[in-house]
């Protein structure tokens, strides 16, 4: 039931995940953050198996964060796309990893971009992805509304449509989502959507 | 007194110093020269021949340049199988780079994962260190780049000739006048010679040209590096 979804707009790139951490029927908390911030321009939204989840994107940080120290200058998101793709397919017929990758970068050359890389390791740039039940919700919103060079405003609305379709329609929706942006100024977090928060008891 | 430290690459001397590296250093002294010269719009290199034979094919063999990938080829000095070894280890770096991040592979970054694979020869393995000198020249995403060290005579030339700004032109005009003055022969040929550019063309792709005989010959001409034919009685 997991749901990521983003697109990109002008000199922009936005992804928005849920934030549900589900084992079985139990939520276990409502507030887990599925967006890493890969480097200063680069962010991955990343849904699956849990441990693998955590386990391959931070490889796939740790490894771009070496490229950099090794050779003075950063990965483009494009080659961060590809060496992302070439882990998954290299794991594929082995230890297949069960993680399905947004990865939404700026670089100053191409400006912002979309990568759409699932879990056996198909990669495509896009201007709007989804992954899970949810994708069949905002990606049918994004299609109806999405146009190029969107401003942040209007991409913004864009998001909270896709939100609300998954809310009301589908089944076990998740509650909260975080949304984060990547821009020329950088990855960063841009709003968290909380229907639910965290659940406290009062003292007895 | 340094005849019990040189059998061995992987073993320092008492004075601190790896014999085997410094005879390879001195093996790709005999070679002939190797220079290249970084122009604001490309890169020149240009290399001295030693095995000079009109009997070679010149058109389908080379003996001092060789192409790694579209974007990137380098001069060679020393000794020729090494050479072609190491070459080879150069183009697979370069295509498994391409192959992982589907983009040229800096220059800078090729240079510095062949010098490492260099490197393992004279720390472990108990293998001799390659003979040989590199001059690598390529294109990155924005700028020309020639890396590497070569030839002691040539620098001290190069370093009161150079200047920055020079077009392709007039650093192929100063790398032809450095070589005839660093050779031991009277007048260039083309023979002698090969001259080789890597530039971008106006379409945006990287191009590596290496001049045929005939062009040579017009352009030591044209520098008045050569004498003219002899003429016949």
């Amino acid at each position: 039931m997991e749901c990521v979804f983003g697109l990109v707009g002008k000199g922009f790139a936005i992804v928005a995940a849920d934030t549900s951490a589900v084992h079985s029927i139990l939520l276990h908390k409502n507030n887990e953050d599925k967006i890493m911030v890969l480097d200063s321009h680069k962010l991955v939204a990343a849904s699956g198996e849990p441990g693998d989840r955590v386990q391959f994107t931070e490889y796939v940080q740790k490894n771009v964060s070496l490229y950099k120290f090794r050779n003075g200058i950063p990965l483009t998101t494009a080659a961060a796309a590809n060496f992302t793709r070439g882990e998954l397919a290299t794991a594929l017929r082995k230890n297949p990893y069960s993680v399905n990758i947004l990865m939404a970068g700026y670089d100053e050359e191409s400006g912002a971009s979309l990568y759409y890389i699932d879990y056996i390791a198909t990669l495509h740039k896009v201007d709007k992805g989804a992954f899970g039940y949810g994708s069949y919700f905002s990606l049918s919103t994004m299609d109806r509304h999405y146009r190029e060079d969107m401003s942040v405003e209007e991409a913004i609305e864009l998001v909270d449509k896709c939100i609300l379709e998954i809310r009301s329609r589908l089944v076990v929706a998740p509650p909260n989502f975080v949304i984060k942006i990547v821009d020329k100024d950088g990855a960063r977090d841009y709003a968290w959507r909380q229907s639910v928060q965290d659940v406290t008891t009062a003292a007895v | 007194m340094s005849r019990r430290y040189d059998s061995r690459t992987t073993i320092f001397s008492p004075e601190g110093r790896l014999y085997q590296v410094e005879y390879a250093m001195e093996a790709i002294g005999n070679a002939g020269s190797a220079i290249g010269i970084l122009s604001k719009d490309g890169v020149v290199l240009i290399g001295e021949k030693k095995v000079t034979s009109k009997l070679l094919q010149t058109s389908t063999s080379s003996e001092k340049m060789y192409k790694i990938d579209d974007h990137v080829a380098c001069a060679v000095a020393g000794i020729m199988s090494d050479a072609n070894i190491l070459i080879n280890t150069a183009r697979v770096q370069a295509q498994r780079y391409t192959f992982m991040y589907q983009e040229p592979m800096p220059v800078e970054q090729l240079v510095q994962s062949l010098c490492d694979t260099k490197q393992g020869y004279t720390q472990f393995g108990g293998l001799r260190p390659f003979g040989v000198s590199f001059l690598f020249a390529g294109w990155d995403k924005n700028h020309a780049a020639a890396v590497g060290a070569n030839n002691q005579a040539a620098q001290s030339l190069l370093k009161q000739d150079y200047k920055e700004d020079a077009t392709r032109e007039e650093a192929v005009e100063l790398a032809l006048k450095i070589l005839s003055k660093t050779m031991d022969s009277t007048s260039l040929t083309s023979e002698k010679l090969e001259l080789a550019e890597v530039f971008l063309t106006p379409s945006g792709t990287v191009k590596y040209h290496v001049h045929s005989p005939d062009s040579l010959t017009k352009l030591l001409l044209k520098h008045g590096v050569t004498q003219p034919a002899a003429e016949s009685s």
